[in-house]
């Protein structure tokens, strides 16, 4: 920063230049690359809906699978035709970001996942067998359908908020 | 680390050829790149909502499934409108590469009025879906299904804004090398809020309703 105040005559010319000129060598993309672009992402698009609204595959897992991979190869292509990302804009530094941002989603969603689905796992009543199941947690067995425990550790804690249903 | 290397090229050659040179390293338009940084955090917004719904998703509290309460009809079709927007914000661009006012300023309207069309179709949904009594106050899944569809229909709005506000821009001052790194902006975010909407269409719409 210090250098900037010392100078500045040059970062007004450096402004200057980025202004008048730096955008105007972006890359727009081409009438080409958004069109296919939008070709494919209509297929990628259409492709998904089909699979769950004609009911294609008996089990949901595997639409789940196919389902998630479409719509990743989907993102990518947005990426390519329609942000225009590739390895040399802005110097790599957007590319660096985006490699860094996606690695970040994905520890968080996979993590929370993974964490979440053991603790369902791990304190779901109906996951043990009933000799063992001690007379409290039997009990909460016959709640109305909750789904997992998430609910019940609210109310664990705050006794106030039982009422609010 | 960049001023230390300016410096000690300044000391070495007052011309101001070789200043220029040695600033070629920089990327040209800062804007563009700090722009897309806040659109990776914004990407970390977005991912924190879809783990809570990944992990609150299912917690139907004796409440509506996904598989009631979705219409995926009117899914695809808001799927389709924002897709279109998408295209037409493209073209729009590529007219502004030609400076050509009148047909930017044209395909700009025709984006605005897609995703506003994104936004009533999804105002409707919640609408119909709050007086059925699936509020986000009736479980763990509608509130977090809430959180992250409103998010995305929060950004989209803000975008229509902008749009708006840029058109006034562009039809008062002309396609000026600032409106021009605007309107970039505006793709970017308007391209980037499609990107999520991918997520959210597969993720919360057509997973939701599977058995």
């Amino acid at each position: 920063m210090s250098g900037h105040q010392q100078h500045p005559a040059r970062s007004t010319g450096h402004d200057d230049h980025s202004g008048s000129h730096g955008h105007m060598h972006a890359d727009h993309g081409s009438l080409k690359s958004y069109t296919t672009g939008f070709l494919l992402a209509v297929i990628l698009t259409a492709i998904p809906f089909w699979l769950v609204m004609g009911k294609v595959f008996d089990k949901s897992s595997t639409t789940g699978m196919v389902l998630l991979g479409f719509a990743a190869v989907q993102i990518v292509v947005h990426m390519v035709y329609f942000l225009h990302m590739n390895t040399k804009s802005e110097g790599g530094w957007s590319m660096l970001a985006l490699i860094f941002t996606v690695m970040l989603v994905f520890i968080m969603l996979s993590g929370s996942l993974w964490v979440m689905y053991h603790l369902n796992h791990n304190m779901m009543p109906g996951m043990m067998s009933e000799e063992t199941v001690p007379e409290s947690i039997h009990d909460m067995s016959n709640m109305p359908k909750t789904h997992d425990m998430s609910g019940m550790h609210d109310k664990q804690k705050m006794p106030g908020m039982s009422n609010m249903q | 680390m960049s001023e230390i290397t300016q410096t000690s090229v300044d000391a070495l050659s007052a011309n101001a050829s070789s200043r220029f040179f040695v600033r070629e390293h920089h990327p040209e338009n800062g804007t563009l790149l700090g722009f897309w940084l806040y659109l990776m955090s914004d990407c970390l917004v977005f991912a924190c909502l879809f783990a809570t719904y990944a992990v609150l998703g299912r917690n139907y509290a004796g409440g509506p499934t996904g598989a009631e309460l979705f219409d995926l009809p009117l899914v695809a079709v808001n799927t389709a409108l924002l897709l279109l927007s998408s295209i037409t914000y493209g073209f729009a661009m590529l007219e502004m590469q030609r400076q050509r006012k009148g047909s930017t300023l044209a395909w700009l309207a025709v984006t605005g009025i897609l995703g506003a069309c994104f936004i009533g179709f999804e105002l409707y949904e919640f609408v119909h879906l709050i007086h059925e009594g699936a509020g986000p106050q009736r479980s763990g899944f509608l509130t977090s299904f809430f959180a992250l569809v409103a998010t995305h229909g929060l950004h989209v709005s803000f975008g229509i804004v902008w749009l708006i506000t840029l058109m006034f821009q562009v039809k008062r001052h002309g396609l000026t090398p600032e409106n021009g790194r605007r309107l970039m902006c505006l793709s970017m975010f308007w391209h980037f809020l499609d990107v999520v909407w991918i997520g959210v269409f597969t993720f919360v719409y057509l997973m939701g309703v599977l058995p």
